[in-house]
C-alpha cells in the first residue's frame, strides 16, 4: 500500500535520509525503532509530505504522494498523523479541535462533524471531555483527543512520532490501549517509537534505522530475540542495559 | 526498618494572635520616610522666591478654569482621533504582518515590499510625517482627495504606528511553536486557513501586552497633530497661551492625557500581569 523507494533527505550537508527502501501493506503495523538522530520521525513526517525529500519518492497505492491528482488535501484525508507533543490548538475546545478539518476543508455541517467527533471521541473513552480545553486535561487525555483529531477525516493510514515519549509512564497505557484498538479496527500504520514493549507487543514487522538507513528488518520476535545486525544488538544491548527493554 | 508511624497527623499549627506590630511597622516607617522627604522637597520649593511667579505662571487655578472648557473640547478631537487611529492600525498592522509571515516563494515580492514599509516608517520620525502629509498633500489640490489637514495628518500616524505594530504581531505569530502549523497543515489545511484557525488566535494572544503599550504610546501622540493646526487639546492651550501669556492651560491639556493615559497604564499592566499568571499556570501543568 505505501512504497518508498530510494528516499534520500540532507538537513543542510547533514544526511539524515539514506536511499531508505520500505514497503507497507494495508493493515500492516510498522514500527521505526532506533536512536535519536537516525532519521526515523523524518521518514515519517516524508510520507504526508510535511517535509519533502531531496531525491526518491513514496507512493500510495501506486499513486506518488506529489502527485497533482490528489488535490489540496487527499493526501491529507488519507494519512492521519499524531506527535510527540499533542500539537492540538490551545484556544480551541477538544470539540473543536477535531471538527476543525472535516468543517474547513470537508465542509461537512456543523452538526454532522460534531455527531463525528463524539463518535471517534467516543472510541477513547473522550467523549466526555468534548467541551474542555486541551491544558485542563491529562497528558494522556490530549493524546487521545489528538488520535481522535487525526482520525475525524477516516484516514486509512495513521502515521504515529513518538506519540507517548512525553507522557508520564502511568498515563503511557491508556494511549497504548487506543492504539491497539485501532489496528483491531484494520488501520495500516506506521510507528515512530522508543517503547520497545509497544512494537514488541504491535508490530507485524519492526525496522531498525540507524544513520538513516534500515539496517534491519523483521518480525519483532525475531528482531528482539535474534538481532543479525551488529549495530541493532549494540542498540538493544544499551537499552537492556538501561533498563528499557 | 521504619519505625512505627501515628495513625493521624498533627493537628494544624495554632494560628498566633495577629502581630499588630509586625503588621503596622513597616508599613508607618514608608509613610514616614514618603512624608518626610515629600515634605521636604515641597518647603523647599515653597521657600524659593521665584515660586509665587511660577504658581501664577503655571498653575493659576482662574486661568486653568478659564482654559478648560476649550481645552477639554479640544481633547475630544484627541480621543476621537485616538480610537479611529486605532482601529484603522489594527487592521492595516495586520494585513501587514499577515502577508510578512507568508511562506512560499511566490509572496517573495509582497514580503519584500512589507519589509521596505515597516524599515521606512519606523526609520522616519512620526513628527515629519504629520507634517509632509499634512501640509504636503492637501497643498497638492488633486481633485477627489480630502484636502482635511486632521484626515492626513491622521493618515499618517497610521502608516508610522502600522509599522511597530506590525513586527509586534509578526514577533506573536514568531512565538507560536512550529508544531501548531505542522499539526493545522497535516490536518489539509491550506495556507490561509493554517493562519487564520490555528495560528492568528493564539499570535494574537501572545501580542496583546505589547499592543497594549502601543495603544497608550498613541494616546499622547495625537497631540503632534497639533502642529498642522489641528485645533486639539495642545493647541486649543497654545491658543489660550498666545493670547493671555500664561501656561495653566498647558498644564490643563498635562493634567487631562494622564487622566487618560494612567488608567491605560494600569490597565495595561493588569493585562500583562494575568498573562503572565495564566502562562505561569500553564507551565506549572505540563
Amino acid at each position: 500500500m505505501i512504497e518508498i523507494r530510494e528516499l534520500t533527505k540532507y538537513f543542510g550537508p547533514h544526511l539524515v535520509l539514506d536511499r531508505v527502501t520500505l514497503d507497507v501493506a494495508r493493515h500492516e503495523v510498522v514500527c521505526l525503532i532506533g536512536a535519536s538522530g537516525s532519521g526515523k520521525s523524518t521518514l515519517l513526517r516524508c510520507i504526508n509530505r510535511l517535509i519533502d525529500p531531496d531525491w526518491g519518492e513514496i507512493r500510495i497505492d501506486g499513486r506518488p504522494v506529489t502527485d497533482p491528482s490528489w488535490g489540496r488535501t487527499g493526501l491529507q484525508q488519507r494519512v492521519g498523523i499524531v506527535f510527540q507533543s499533542y500539537n492540538l490548538f490551545p484556544h480551541m475546545r477538544v470539540i473543536d479541535n477535531i471538527t476543525l478539518a472535516p468543517r474547513k476543508v470537508l465542509r461537512l455541517p456543523r452538526a454532522q462533524a460534531e455527531e463525528q467527533a463524539i463518535e471517534t471521541l467516543a472510541l477513547f473513552g473522550m467523549e466526555r471531555f468534548a467541551r474542555a480545553y486541551p491544558e485542563q486535561l491529562s497528558g494522556g487525555q490530549q493524546q487521545r483527543v489528538a488520535l481522535a483529531r487525526a482520525l475525524a477525516g477516516q484516514p486509512d493510514v495513521l502515521l504515529l512520532d513518538e506519540v507517548t515519549a512525553a507522557l508520564d509512564p502511568e498515563l503511557v497505557g491508556e494511549v497504548m490501549d487506543a492504539i491497539r484498538g485501532l489496528k483491531a479496527r484494520g488501520l495500516t500504520m506506521v510507528i515512530v517509537t522508543h517503547e520497545m514493549g509497544f512494537a514488541r507487543d504491535l508490530a507485524d514487522r519492526v525496522c531498525f534505522l540507524d544513520g538513516g538507513r534500515i539496517v534491519e528488518e523483521a518480525p519483532p520476535a525475531q528482531l528482539f530475540n535474534a538481532p543479525e545486525h551488529p549495530r541493532t544488538r549494540q542498540f538493544l544491548e544499551r537499552l537492556l542495559e538501561a533498563g528499557r527493554l | 526498618m521504619i519505625p512505627e508511624q501515628p495513625t493521624t497527623p498533627p493537628p494544624l499549627p495554632r494560628r498566633r494572635g495577629f502581630d499588630w506590630r509586625r503588621a503596622l511597622l513597616p508599613g508607618m516607617i514608608s509613610a514616614g520616610s514618603i512624608l518626610a522627604v515629600f515634605g521636604g522637597l515641597a518647603w523647599l520649593i515653597a521657600q524659593n522666591e521665584n515660586w509665587p511667579r511660577i504658581q501664577r505662571q503655571f498653575f493659576s487655578v482662574d486661568h486653568m478654569l478659564a482654559a478648560l472648557p476649550r481645552v477639554a473640547h479640544g481633547f475630544l478631537t484627541n480621543l476621537q482621533v485616538w480610537l479611529i487611529a486605532m482601529a484603522c492600525i489594527a487592521v492595516w498592522a495586520l494585513v501587514l504582518a499577515v502577508i510578512r509571515s507568508l511562506r512560499g516563494p511566490w509572496f517573495a515580492p509582497f514580503r519584500l515590499m512589507v519589509m521596505l514599509y515597516v524599515d521606512l516608517f519606523r526609520g522616519l520620525p512620526a513628527l515629519l510625517l504629520v507634517i509632509l502629509f499634512g501640509f504636503g498633500i492637501p497643498a497638492l489640490r488633486i481633485a477627489g482627495l480630502p484636502n482635511s489637514g486632521l484626515f492626513w495628518g491622521g493618515v499618517a500616524m497610521v502608516l508610522s504606528y502600522s509599522a511597530y505594530v506590525c513586527e509586534i504581531y509578526r514577533s506573536g505569530i514568531d512565538a507560536v511553536h512550529e508544531g501548531q502549523r505542522s499539526a493545522a497543515r497535516a490536518l489539509g489545511l491550506n495556507e490561509g486557513q493554517v493562519m487564520l484557525y490555528a495560528i492568528l488566535p493564539q499570535a494574537l494572544r501572545n501580542a496583546v501586552p505589547s499592543l497594549m503599550n502601543i495603544v497608550v504610546a498613541l494616546q499622547k501622540d495625537v497631540a503632534l497633530l497639533s502642529v498642522i493646526g489641528v485645533r486639539d487639546a495642545v493647541r486649543e492651550a497654545q491658543i489660550y497661551t498666545a493670547s493671555t501669556f500664561n501656561y495653566s492651560s498647558l498644564v490643563v491639556a498635562a493634567l487631562l492625557f494622564l487622566l487618560a493615559t494612567i488608567p491605560m497604564a494600569r490597565l495595561a499592566d493588569w493585562i500583562t500581569h494575568r498573562d503572565r499568571k495564566r502562562r505561569l499556570q500553564m507551565a506549572e501543568e505540563t
